[in-house]
C-alpha cells in the first residue's frame, strides 16, 4: 500500500504497523510522529496499523519564534 | 540602594505558579548564526526560549543541522516554549502541541493558530477552543492573540494563567499599534500578560512594561539587529527599565510647566508681564 510520509509517497507491505514505517525512514532523535493530523505517542508506534494513504508526520526540533 | 526595596526574586514573572528570573523571552530564528544566537541568549539570560517543529528530511546536512540546534538548546538549559506556528486549524494546532510536548518533554506551548496568512493575524475566532482542548490536556497555555479585551477575556474564562497580545504583526517591529487597547486590557484583565510579536526597540519593550505588561517575548528586533548580541542585552536591560518604573509608579502628566528649581530667593527676580 502506499502512505504519504512527511508529504513523500512511500510504499509498504500491506499490514505495516506506524513502527514498520519509521523502521524504513530512520528519522533522527529527537522525533514526533501524527497520523492523519493526530498525534501518535511513541509507545503507540508499534501498534497503530496503517491504511493506505494515511498521511504520516514525522517532525523534528527546529528554531522558532 | 534603598533597603526597603523589594528583592529581585520577590518580583519575579509567575507563569502557572512558576517563577522566572527574568520578564524577557526569546525566539531562536533568524540569527546569522547559531554561535550569534547562542550568544544572545546567553547576553539576554530570557526565563524562556521559543522553538518550533518541521517535518525531519534526510540527507545528512540536514541532520546534522537539527542536531546542532537540539545540542544548541541542551546546551543552554533555558526552559523551551514550543510553538504551534504555522497551524491554520484547531485540530493542526493540539496535534502539533502534543507533538511538542512529547519531543521537548515540557508542558509549555506557545499557541499559535494563524488565520490569515498576510498578516499572521491570529484566528481568533478559533483560538478558545484550541487553547480549552489543550488546558483540559494538561497544557501550560501562552495564547499569541490579538488585544481584543473580549477575546483575552475568554481565554482566561477557559484556563489560560497568562494571555500574551500582539503589538503588531509579526516580524514587523513596529511597536504597539493600538496602545489604547493594550492598556485597557492591562487594567481589565488580572492574569500575567505579555507582549508578544512585533516589537522592534528595546523602547517598545520598556514602553509595555511601564504599562503593567508582566513581559515580552520577541524573536526578530534582536536576530535582524545588526548586532543581535548588544540588541539582546538592551532588550534586557528595557525590560528591567521598564518594570521597574511600572513598580515605582509614574507621575501623573500636567497640563502646565512646574519649575523642579525651587522659586523662593531666585535672584534678579522678577515676574513675566501681562500679555
Amino acid at each position: 500500500m502506499n502512505v504519504l510520509i512527511n508529504g513523500q509517497a512511500q510504499s509498504l507491505p500491506g499490514a505495516a504497523t506506524l513502527a514498520d514505517a519509521l523502521a524504513a525512514l530512520k528519522p533522527t532523535p529527537p522525533f514526533a510522529v501524527a497520523v492523519n493530523r493526530e498525534f501518535v505517542p511513541r509507545s503507540g508506534y508499534g501498534e497503530r496499523r496503517l491504511q493506505p494513504d494515511d498521511q504520516i508526520e514525522v517532525i523534528r526540533p527546529v528554531t522558532g519564534g | 540602594m534603598d533597603q526597603s526595596s523589594p528583592a529581585p526574586q520577590s518580583d519575579a514573572l509567575t507563569l502557572y505558579t512558576r517563577r522566572f528570573p527574568s520578564r524577557l523571552l526569546l525566539g531562536t530564528s533568524r540569527y546569522p548564526s547559531p554561535d550569534v544566537l547562542e550568544a544572545a541568549v546567553r547576553r539576554a539570560q530570557p526565563a524562556m526560549l521559543t522553538a518550533s517543529l518541521r517535518r525531519q528530511t534526510g540527507g545528512a546536512a540536514g541532520r546534522d543541522g537539527d542536531n546542532a540546534f537540539w545540542a544548541l538548546l541542551r546546551r543552554l538549559d533555558v526552559p523551551v516554549l514550543p510553538n504551534t506556528a504555522g497551524c491554520h486549524s484547531v485540530q493542526e494546532a493540539v496535534a502539533t502541541a502534543q507533538m511538542a510536548r512529547e519531543l521537548f518533554e515540557t508542558p509549555w506551548i506557545k499557541l499559535e493558530l494563524i488565520g490569515d496568512d498576510y498578516t499572521l493575524q491570529p484566528d481568533t475566532l478559533n483560538l478558545v477552543d484550541a487553547a480549552a482542548r489543550l488546558i483540559r490536556d494538561g497544557f501550560h497555555v501562552l495564547p499569541y492573540c490579538t488585544e481584543d479585551l473580549v477575546l483575552c477575556q475568554r481565554l482566561v474564562d477557559v484556563g489560560c494563567q497568562a494571555v500574551m497580545p500582539w503589538a503588531a504583526p509579526i516580524g514587523t517591529g513596529r511597536g504597539p499599534a493600538n496602545p489604547h487597547a493594550l492598556r485597557t486590557l492591562r487594567e481589565r484583565l488580572d492574569v500575567p500578560l505579555l507582549v508578544d510579536a512585533g516589537l522592534g526597540l528595546p523602547s517598545h519593550a520598556c514602553q509595555v512594561l511601564e504599562w503593567g505588561y508582566d513581559g515580552v517575548l520577541l524573536n526578530t528586533a534582536v536576530a535582524l539587529a545588526q548586532d543581535p548580541v548588544a540588541m539582546a542585552g538592551a532588550f534586557a536591560d528595557a525590560v528591567r527599565a521598564g518594570r521597574a518604573a511600572y513598580r515605582a509608579g509614574a507621575m501623573l502628566p500636567q497640563d502646565s510647566a512646574q519649575p523642579s528649581t525651587p522659586v523662593l530667593g531666585t535672584p534678579f527676580w522678577h515676574h513675566a508681564s501681562a500679555p
